[in-house]
């Protein structure tokens, strides 16, 4: 079976007396959706942080697996290597499309910032490439030319999301991707990720408090809950058959659908 | 003949930590087997934990006590302890599930539905459309639904997507929970003719037939699931 | 003529200066890296050039001959400002002449004539961080030069192309500095980038607002950016200079009266006026 493209084992961060993360382990396989559920202040973000190299723990190792295989420990590797990871062999959907997205800059822009950070320097195919991905995110390409700040919520997150895809990375970090949109809207943006994580075979790592996002794109669950995981594996023998207080609880507040 | 499938000593119970942490006892000491090309049925009252027991060999819950042995890519594989993505990859190529009801997946039309467990397994996405389309045709679904997405379709034409996607990539073992619970009289013998096809192939079929004359006819012996006496 | 001696030599404190030579030698050790520096007040205002005037100051000698142009113009109220301001504090020699003069203060232009290893250009910087209308977090820019992470600086060009048609930036167009660091050549016009490219002269940049200076050594390329399908082309007006006839020097559009009567001169008074003497020296011959 291949190696975990990334792994982390024994993290441990505190913020003063509140405890962030509690010996936490979880690893990452090529194409494998790990979802980490919790509430607000479960530790869940702030762990997705310390996976990206954004956040240093106080102890611990996070090791990301190079396509050649070398074994690199994320929190060694120096800004300028994570930064040029985190244009190419990874990515970063944020909550908010603004975190995400440059509001000033139009849709084909935004995609092909990406593009031309790692070195595209021809316009015509940079703006076919953008124009490309825009429809595979179900934004009319003819809007390629427009500002964000003219699209509805799920227009830009659709945008975040071919933002960060177009460099095809193995890696994709998603924090609440569906948080702050409408239902309906949540919907097909989950749908759309689910489709596209499938068929380019990416592997994500998605925090989230909607235990139903989870059950769709999920492969494997991780719970959270006061900065300790306790419980994780199939999604759906985790929230079939919950086994920790914490997980019955949180998947009986869930409404039946 | 080895078997299939076989477990040894199987328990599952539920702690209901939100009532006070109860414990319901649901099965205990469960050993059965079932071999290639043979159809087991379980029977009990409802209520005994035949659909627990589904759900357990199924990974779906987890079990408790004992242990569950299938064969897998040609060894023998201990599924209670297996981590998930070992359990993901027996459940793609040796380990189907036809649940009672389909889980429907937004905008994803019938046929891609039916083709997608096809396509994971390696099949090529033509060969597996067609063999898709054949399947939900023989289950008497009109061409013309194939493209949508069954969220808005029947209980019954739910149900016979869900079975063609679990006959369609052919699993050697095949859980089936009330396979034709919804269906009427002419769907039921397609089911039944499917299963007949799937035995011959060699699959091992585990069921929950509540249609007796159904069960009398595709299954080869039947395994008690007795409810268990409350203990003092 | 003898200085002002109620001045200290070109005005500034012995410590400035050096503080500025300090920060020009890093700058030119670092070429096109911007260096913090403690810009002092000077006897003008902000965007009147206090940044070029300082870095002049720093490295004017007694013997050295002064020119002073805006918008390649010399006779400019601030190019004549300030060439009389360091003939007073400086007693230096003050010239017109490209040719001339050993350093040359500009501001928004380079002049036509190739300069040579024997003299310095200050240019007066407005804003020297190239980055800043697209990022507008000093400190991530910071980061993004000292990990040349430039890919934003495409997407503004990306952006031209995609409004216009065309890279439509005509002055402060940005330029790669030996490979590394992207740097605002200051509100040139993009027609004088090549000028930069491997220049004999050093070209130092003053900002006094922002406190940066920065810095190219001679010889040093300066490559402007563009796309493979949309290459960098400095643009001048389609026309010929009324004065000198000039079909290559960049030009000034001159509205000559109130009913639309407009005509093109050099935007380099000096080289427009060497070359009308020259036709007249012809002419007479």
């Amino acid at each position: 079976m291949s190696a975990p493209l990334l792994e982390a084992e024994g993290l441990r961060l505190r913020f003063g007396a509140v405890v962030a993360l509690d010996s936490v382990a979880i690893d990452v396989h090529p194409g494998e959706v790990v979802a980490i559920v919790g509430e607000s202040g479960s530790g869940k973000s702030t762990l997705l942080r310390v996976l990206a190299g954004q956040m240093r723990p106080d102890a611990g190792q996070v090791t990301y697996r190079a396509p050649d295989g070398t074994p690199h420990p994320v929190h060694d590797m120096g800004e300028a290597a994570l930064r040029r990871l985190m244009r190419t062999d990874w990515g970063f959907v944020h909550q908010h499309a603004r975190d995400g997205l440059r509001m000033g800059v139009s849709a084909g822009g935004n995609v092909g910032e990406r593009l031309m950070a790692v070195g595209a320097r021809h316009y015509g195919n940079i703006r076919g490439e953008a124009a490309e991905w825009l429809r595979r995110v179900e934004i009319d390409p003819a809007r390629i030319d427009h500002l964000p700040r003219t699209f509805s919520g799920g227009m830009q997150q659709r945008l975040q999301i071919a933002r960060t895809l177009v460099t095809r990375p193995r890696l994709v970090f998603m924090d609440e991707p569906t948080g702050g949109l409408d239902v309906s809207v949540q919907a097909r943006l989950l749908d759309l990720i689910r489709a596209l994580v499938a068929d380019l075979g990416i592997a994500v790592l998605l925090v989230t408090h909607d235990i139903a996002a989870a059950r769709l794109l999920a492969h494997r669950i991780m719970v959270m809950r006061h900065g300790q995981v306790v419980e994780h594996g199939l999604t759906d023998r985790v929230l079939d058959d919950p086994q920790h207080p914490y997980t019955q609880l949180l998947v009986s507040s869930v409404l039946a659908a | 003949m080895k078997a299939s499938l076989w477990t040894q000593d199987l328990g599952k119970s539920f702690r209901l930590h939100l009532q006070g942490g109860i414990r319901i006892p649901v099965l205990e000491h469960v050993d059965f087997a079932v071999a290639p090309g043979e159809c087991v049925a379980l029977s009990g009252p409802s209520g005994a934990g035949k659909s627990t027991l589904m759900r357990c060999l199924y990974g779906n819950y987890g079990a408790e006590a004992g242990r569950i042995h299938l064969m897998h890519d040609g060894a023998a594989v201990e599924l209670t302890g297996a981590d998930a993505r070992a359990m993901r990859e027996i459940r793609r190529q040796t380990l189907g599930y036809v649940s009672q009801f389909l889980r429907v997946i937004p905008r994803i039309g019938a046929l891609d539905i039916v083709a997608e467990p096809l396509i994971a397994r390696g099949a090529a996405p033509e060969l597996a459309r067609t063999r898709a389309e054949s399947l939900l045709l023989q289950l008497n679904l009109p061409r013309r639904l194939h493209h949508l997405p069954p969220a808005t379709f029947s209980g019954g034409e739910q149900q016979r997507v869900n079975l063609a996607r679990g006959f369609a990539p052919g699993y050697p073992i095949l859980l089936l929970d009330e396979p034709t619970a919804s269906l009427d009289a002419a769907n039921r013998e397609v089911v039944i003719a499917l299963i007949a096809e799937a035995k011959a192939a060699g699959t091992a079929i585990i069921g929950i037939f509540h249609d007796v004359e159904v069960r009398d006819r595709v299954a080869d012996r039947l395994f008690e699931v007795l409810p268990i006496q409350d203990a003092a | 003529m003898s200085r002002d001696e109620a001045y200290n030599f070109a005005y500034l404190d012995e410590n400035t200066k050096r503080m500025i030579r300090r920060a020009l030698l890093k700058a030119v050790a670092i070429p096109g890296h911007q260096v913090p520096f403690g810009a002092r007040e000077m006897p003008l205002p902000y965007g009147w050039g206090t940044g070029g005037i300082q870095v002049t100051a720093a490295v004017l000698g007694p013997r050295d001959v002064l020119k002073v142009i805006d918008q390649g113009a010399d006779d400019t109220t601030n190019a004549v400002s300030i060439r009389r301001f360091f003939h007073r504090v400086a007693g230096v020699e003050t010239t017109t002449r490209t040719s001339e003069a050993t350093v040359i203060q500009t501001r928004h232009r380079i002049p036509e004539a190739r300069l040579t290893e024997a003299q310095i250009i200050v240019y007066q910087v407005p804003m020297p961080e190239p980055l800043f209308r697209l990022e507008p977090r000093l400190a991530e820019t910071k980061r993004m030069h000292a990990l040349a992470d430039y890919g934003l600086m495409h997407v503004k060009l990306y952006e031209d192309i995609a409004k216009h048609g065309h890279i439509a930036t005509s002055y402060s167009y940005p330029v790669m500095v030996d490979g590394r660091y992207l740097m605002s050549p200051s509100p040139i016009p993009a027609f004088d980038n090549p000028k930069m490219h491997r220049m004999p002269a050093l070209q130092l940049f003053g900002a006094g607002r922002e406190k940066r200076i920065y810095a190219v050594p001679p010889y040093t390329d300066v490559r402007s950016l563009d796309f493979e399908d949309h290459p960098f082309r400095p643009h001048r007006a389609k026309a010929h200079c009324a004065l000198c006839a000039s079909c290559t020097s960049y030009l000034d559009e001159v509205v000559t009266d109130d009913r639309g009567g407009r005509m093109f001169v050099c935007s380099d008074t000096d080289y427009c006026e060497t070359r009308q003497a020259e036709q007249q020296k012809v002419a007479a011959a």
